[in-house]
């Protein structure tokens, strides 16, 4: 129970950064037309591709004598890049579709 | 001094200041990119539910997290920048390469590819620091030098753990999602005996694991490494028995876990625009599943429980049925005579891209007086929306499309009905057969309008592998082969007559 509290304490701003972009999220999607549904989906998986910055910082933070971590941190920042620019490229294509319309 | 020179000036300085100070003002600046970052998500996200914005959307939402990356790397204390760099390069140059190259056909298949990275990224990330976990002096030591207590009972711990647990499911059930859609899985349903059982047993058996890690004083690395594997198997079953025609909203699904694990990273770094962005995701990811599943009028837990597209009901006896079929030449008078025709794309048209040569079909008859219009089912294809964005391409005018509730009402004053490549979303079962898996979708009732021409390539069963009972119904007439081949067909001897 103490270590509850304590976490709790600890990462106030964090919770309440959780709990308001959990409604945040809902709210923004909750009115949305079935054309929209895979460009949305295609657009909110290149969003959680900010997973690359926990990346970026675990290859920053490396020792330069730590082969294991230096490797795997380079496959993980060349994964989540794939995410992001993928992500990003694949949704424009696909919205690319709804521009011509007159 | 010109612009140019004041410019860089002003940008120079500005990276004077993050990389000079080690002190709490580089930190505040990078704090503030990542509220900037944070607002584009929740902005781009916004702006891409309209369609009108939706492009915008994505633009915001990418320059967000160029700002989040960018910032990152500025940060005091990082180091190995040209590594990072070159991965970077490395994985935009792949990314790239093949979202531009993919077919729109295989659309889906990419976006589940691309979740599939992420999830892989976050549970490396879990990984690598559970391993960089040091026990120094009686205490627990993290990789940025912060001590979490005299054994692993932390948020900090359970984050990692999460993230491993999660980021490995969505990354393994991605890639058996991808493989379902691209043809390398069995697009069936797969099933071993005591699947339930078996995957409730992975369940428990992983949140053991992160239970009993928790307790421990010291960190035991092999712990956390049976855990990714666990994950890895529990993703490939989680997705293995849900048949194909359910994988959109599977995806939908793993891309909010995804986000999940995303947000996990957050709670290990403190990082606020890596919890933003996850839980963006992973709410609106929800949301996103639960409206796809109410466009099929299914909920998520049959879905993912349910026997879609196999199972004893999908077994029908064969009786004696006949199926009527159709010369290109007599199907052409049938049209071309016709007061309104109704065009019912599906998969099939996707497959064969036969987008703008029914195009060109629908001008045809709209020289001749016809009157042309598209009934569009919300999941016909292989992703809601997909017909919309092929027939977008091929120029069709948006006003010509129906959503489903419209064409159902136009259906008893309308000719003839061209059914192109549809199966599932026109299968009367769905209305009349309560032991059929699909029963309760809602359909379009193409039965109700006086004849049915059926473009198809062959007899086989459609996506959830079910027989459709409506090309046997006497107003029906099959035109088999490639829709493609068939629509030029049509044209030519609509032209001649």
């Amino acid at each position: 129970m103490q270590e509850v509290l304590r976490f709790i304490g600890e990462n106030i701003e964090m919770l309440y950064i959780l709990i308001l972009s959990v409604l945040v999220g809902i709210e923004v999607i909750s009115k949305v037309p079935t054309i929209l549904h895979t460009p949305l989906m295609s657009g909110a998986n290149a969003i959680h591709g900010v997973v690359i910055v926990g990346a970026i910082i675990v290859m920053g933070h490396a020792p330069a004598d730590n082969i294991l971590v230096l490797l795997l941190g380079f496959v993980a920042v060349v994964l989540g890049t794939l995410n992001v620019v993928g992500g990003f490229v694949v949704t424009d294509r696909m919205l690319e579709m709804f521009k011509k319309k007159r | 001094m010109d612009l140019g020179t004041r410019l860089l000036w002003g940008l120079g300085s500005i990276v004077a200041v993050v990389l000079e100070s080690q002190d709490t003002l580089a930190w505040y600046a990078i704090a503030l990119a990542y509220l900037i970052a944070s607002v584009c998500f929740i902005f781009g996200l916004k702006l891409l539910s309209h369609p009108e914005t939706a492009r915008k959307g994505n633009f915001i939402a990418a320059t967000g997290m160029a700002i989040a990356v960018l910032a990152t790397l500025l940060a005091p204390g990082i180091r190995n920048h040209l590594w990072i760099l070159i991965a970077i390069v490395i994985g935009s140059v792949i990314g790239t390469v093949i979202a531009k190259k993919v077919k729109m056909t295989a659309m889906p298949q990419m976006v589940s590819f691309f979740n599939g990275m992420g999830g892989a990224c976050a549970a490396l990330i879990g990984l690598i620091e559970f391993k960089e976990l040091q026990y120094v002096n009686g205490v627990i030591v993290t990789s940025m030098g912060d001590v979490i207590g005299s054994s692993l009972l932390s948020g900090h711990t359970l984050a990692i753990l999460g993230g491993i647990l999660i980021g490995s499911v969505s990354f393994s059930g991605s890639i058996i999602a991808m493989g379902k859609l691209e043809g390398f899985v069995t697009e069936k349903s797969v099933r071993l005996p005591f699947q339930q059982g078996i995957n409730a047993l992975l369940l428990l058996v992983m949140l053991g694991i992160i239970g009993y890690t928790l307790t421990l004083e010291q960190p035991i690395f092999w712990l956390p490494l049976l855990l990714f594997v666990l994950a890895l198997i529990y993703g490939v079953l989680f997705v293995l028995p849900i048949g194909g025609a359910d994988m959109p909203v599977v995806i939908s699904l793993l891309n909010s876990f995804t986000g999940l694990a995303a947000a996990c990273g957050g709670f290990i770094y403190d990082n606020q625009v890596m919890l933003t962005g996850g839980i963006l995701v992973g709410s609106a990811g929800t949301i996103l599943t639960i409206l796809m599943c109410r466009a099929m009028n299914r909920s998520l837990t049959n879905v993912i429980l349910g026997a879609f597209g196999g199972g004893a009901a999908a077994a029908q006896e064969e009786g004696e049925k006949v199926v009527r079929e159709i010369s290109p030449s007599d199907a052409a008078i049938l049209l071309a005579y016709a007061r309104k025709v109704m065009i019912v794309p599906g998969y099939g048209l996707a497959v064969a891209q036969a987008q703008h040569t029914v195009h060109e079909l629908e001008k045809l008859l709209e020289e001749r007086g016809v009157e042309v219009l598209y009934a569009i089912h919300p999941v016909a294809g292989r992703m809601p929306g997909h017909m919309n964005v092929l027939l977008a391409e091929a120029d069709v005018p948006y006003d010509k499309l129906l959503e489903l509730e419209e064409a159902n009402e136009q259906f008893p004053t309308t000719d003839v009905v061209l059914v192109i490549g549809a199966n599932d979303v026109v299968n009367p079962a769905a209305k009349t057969d309560p032991s059929s898996p699909i029963y309760g979708m809602p359909i379009l009732e193409v039965d109700k309008a006086k004849t049915v021409i059926v473009l198809k390539r062959s007899m086989r069963a459609g996506y959830a592998g079910i027989e459709n009972e409506l090309f046997y119904y006497p107003k029906t007439r099959m035109l088999f082969g490639d829709a493609k081949a068939s629509l030029e067909q049509l044209i030519e001897e609509i032209k001649q007559l």
